[in-house]
């Protein structure tokens, strides 16, 4: 497997490294005929082949130097040598087959070359894409294209990760039986990796044509604009300008990505159903991402116009009873600016 | 022969003697398999392996090691084109720093057990998760580094963030206030962009040149995890 020093069918350069000859096969995008090859070539893709290879031989070398080594000592101590050389040389190759069975199964089973066509992007493909995910598309008589790639989303679900995590922490949220990493990565992870399977469970009852890393896609450069919108609010705490981002924003992703799925399904009520669960499950995820972690102003607003006015709740995790006061009331924006100071004064 | 017994440098790699130093531009990075053994296949040099670094005194071993490690804490430290980091790549660096970090950011258990700081376990997990996140990316968009090579990278790229989490402590046992907070956000984001250029002289090389920002990217946001819980510490 490893000694094949051309990958299958591919073009190589004659002085280039030996993996090199496999980006060249996977210049020509993420298409079902790369998959094949990628699939059958798994020599050559990795160094580690070429290193598994080079630690083979090394180690025949250093068996056959050591076997010969022990000869020596073995005629030397007689009986006694003779049963110790044995044991070792039984011992060494079993030694030798298990890590040859190890290595054979993690490349099996972690061979991350599966994935490798997903990551084939360059940096101006992965701008234009963020910038088109706002962009809704207004043709929905043929099936809009997506790029199947993992990178952008993936990119982009960890970036939500980090603004999550600040956010929590200018709120001073406090999480019991759980750690904040923990409940960001899970909240941002499970809404991408379950929401995707969702609507891709919905979409194949209402028979529209779209694949799980199409969706998965679609999803995670949907959540280019979540990441816009609690960039900017959880720095400038103002209801209205949240309530304004949400929809044109928030509005705007979503647009867009019930436009392609639209453009995928055929039948009005097919389209109302797969459209409106993705729209209502969206808008509604940035809503909560905003009002779980938002940073409590009440000590402002009972010094500055009197107690009578009820405070916004800040939602500790555990305690389920105590629903967030969502609408704000409307002298908070006349306290703003004396938020901004106290935020700045508290740190 | 007299380089047997008392080498100073590590046995796993080629270090610098006088007799072989043209043999230590051999082993550059196509030879390293996954695992990171980086040996020269010669036959004379396995058995004073075996003899010498069994029979030497534990302070040799632990002195050598710990040359290695200081020697690239000052390659972090100077953040130069080399090899070194890549070519003789150990994890003893970044495990003591991930350690030191663990240890200093987790609250006390004497304290409120329920108030959001980070925990030991927390910290260590985000910093070695990450870290194998990144290395799978940067494999996955056609990098040709090791896997261990890029986490040995990471991890002493983590140095000055510490460095920043020592200079916060000491700034937070004096008065607190604004110029407190202007000051060790100063100081963290400094730390953050000196670990970013030290990482990126080391890693940008082996991708493939177009790529370069998509793979630094992910680095950012890690250690920008890492900067933003430093700089929200407080004891």
């Amino acid at each position: 497997m490893a000694t094949t020093a051309t990958p299958a069918g591919g073009s190589r350069n004659g002085t280039g490294p030996e993996w090199g000859g496999f980006e060249e096969n996977i210049q020509g995008g993420g298409s079902a005929v790369i998959d094949m090859e990628n699939m059958d070539d798994t020599s050559g893709s990795s160094f580690e082949d070429m290193g598994e290879l080079h630690q083979r031989l090394r180690e025949e070398e250093v068996d056959a130097d050591a076997a010969a080594a022990e000869e020596e000592d073995g005629e030397f101590l007689g009986m006694k040598g003779f049963k110790g050389q044995l044991s070792r040389q039984v011992a060494d190759q079993m030694w030798q087959a298990g890590k040859r069975q190890a290595s054979r199964a993690f490349s099996l089973y972690a061979n991350i070359d599966i994935l490798r066509p997903y990551f084939d992007v360059e940096p101006a493909q992965v701008r234009s894409r963020l910038l088109e995910s706002m962009i809704p598309i207004k043709m929905v008589n043929f099936p809009q294209k997506i790029a199947g790639e993992l990178y952008g989303p993936l990119m982009l679900v960890f970036t939500l990760v980090a603004i999550l995590l600040h956010g929590m922490k200018t709120s001073d949220t406090i999480i019991r039986e759980g750690t904040l990493m923990g409940t960001a990565i899970g909240t941002c992870f499970g809404y991408w990796l379950g929401v995707s399977s969702f609507i891709y469970f919905l979409a194949y009852l209402c028979n529209a044509q779209i694949t799980m890393l199409q969706m998965l896609a679609l999803l995670g450069y949907g959540l280019f604009g979540h990441c816009i919108v609690l960039l900017v609010t959880y720095n400038i705490h103002l209801h209205a300008l949240f309530y304004l981002f949400w929809l044109l924003v928030g509005g705007l992703s979503t647009l867009r990505m019930v436009a392609v799925l639209v453009s995928r399904t055929v039948g009005p009520t097919q389209r109302l159903l797969l459209c409106g669960t993705l729209a209502a499950l969206h808008m509604l995820f940035l809503l909560y991402l905003h009002f779980a972690y938002h940073k409590v102003v009440e000590g402002i607003l009972d010094t500055l116009e009197g107690p009578n006015i009820p405070p916004m709740q800040r939602v500790p995790r555990d305690i389920p009873a105590v629903l967030p006061d969502a609408r704000p009331p409307a002298r908070v924006l006349n306290t703003t600016v004396k938020a901004v100071e106290v935020i700045l004064q508290s740190h | 022969m007299a380089e047997a017994a008392e080498s100073p440098g590590d046995p796993r790699t080629t270090s610098p003697r006088p007799l072989f130093a043209g043999l230590s531009e051999i082993s550059i990075s196509q030879d390293i398999p996954v695992e990171g053994e980086i040996t020269i296949p010669m036959r004379s040099r396995i058995r004073e392996f075996d003899s010498s670094t069994l029979n030497e005194s534990v302070q040799n071993t632990i002195m050598r090691d710990l040359k290695a490690v200081g020697k690239k804490f000052m390659h972090v430290l100077y953040p130069r084109k080399s090899n070194t980091l890549l070519r003789d790549w150990d994890l003893w660096g970044p495990l003591v720093l991930c350690v030191t970090l663990a240890l200093m950011l987790q609250r006390g258990s004497a304290d409120n057990e329920n108030d959001g700081g980070p925990q030991f376990a927390e910290v260590f997990v985000i910093i070695w998760f990450g870290a194998v996140t990144i290395t799978l990316n940067s494999k996955l968009l056609g990098g040709n580094i090791s896997f261990f090579q890029s986490l040995c990278v990471l991890g002493y790229c983590i140095l000055p963030l510490t460095v920043a989490l020592l200079v916060c402590r000491l700034v937070l046992l004096a008065k607190p206030g604004p110029i407190n907070f202007i000051v060790r956000l100063f100081v963290v984001i400094v730390m953050f962009a000196w670990s970013i250029v030290a990482s990126t002289a080391f890693l940008a090389d082996s991708q493939p040149p177009n790529r370069k920002a998509l793979a630094i990217y992910p680095v950012f946001l890690f250690y920008f995890v890492i900067s933003w819980m430093i700089l929200t510490f407080a004891p």
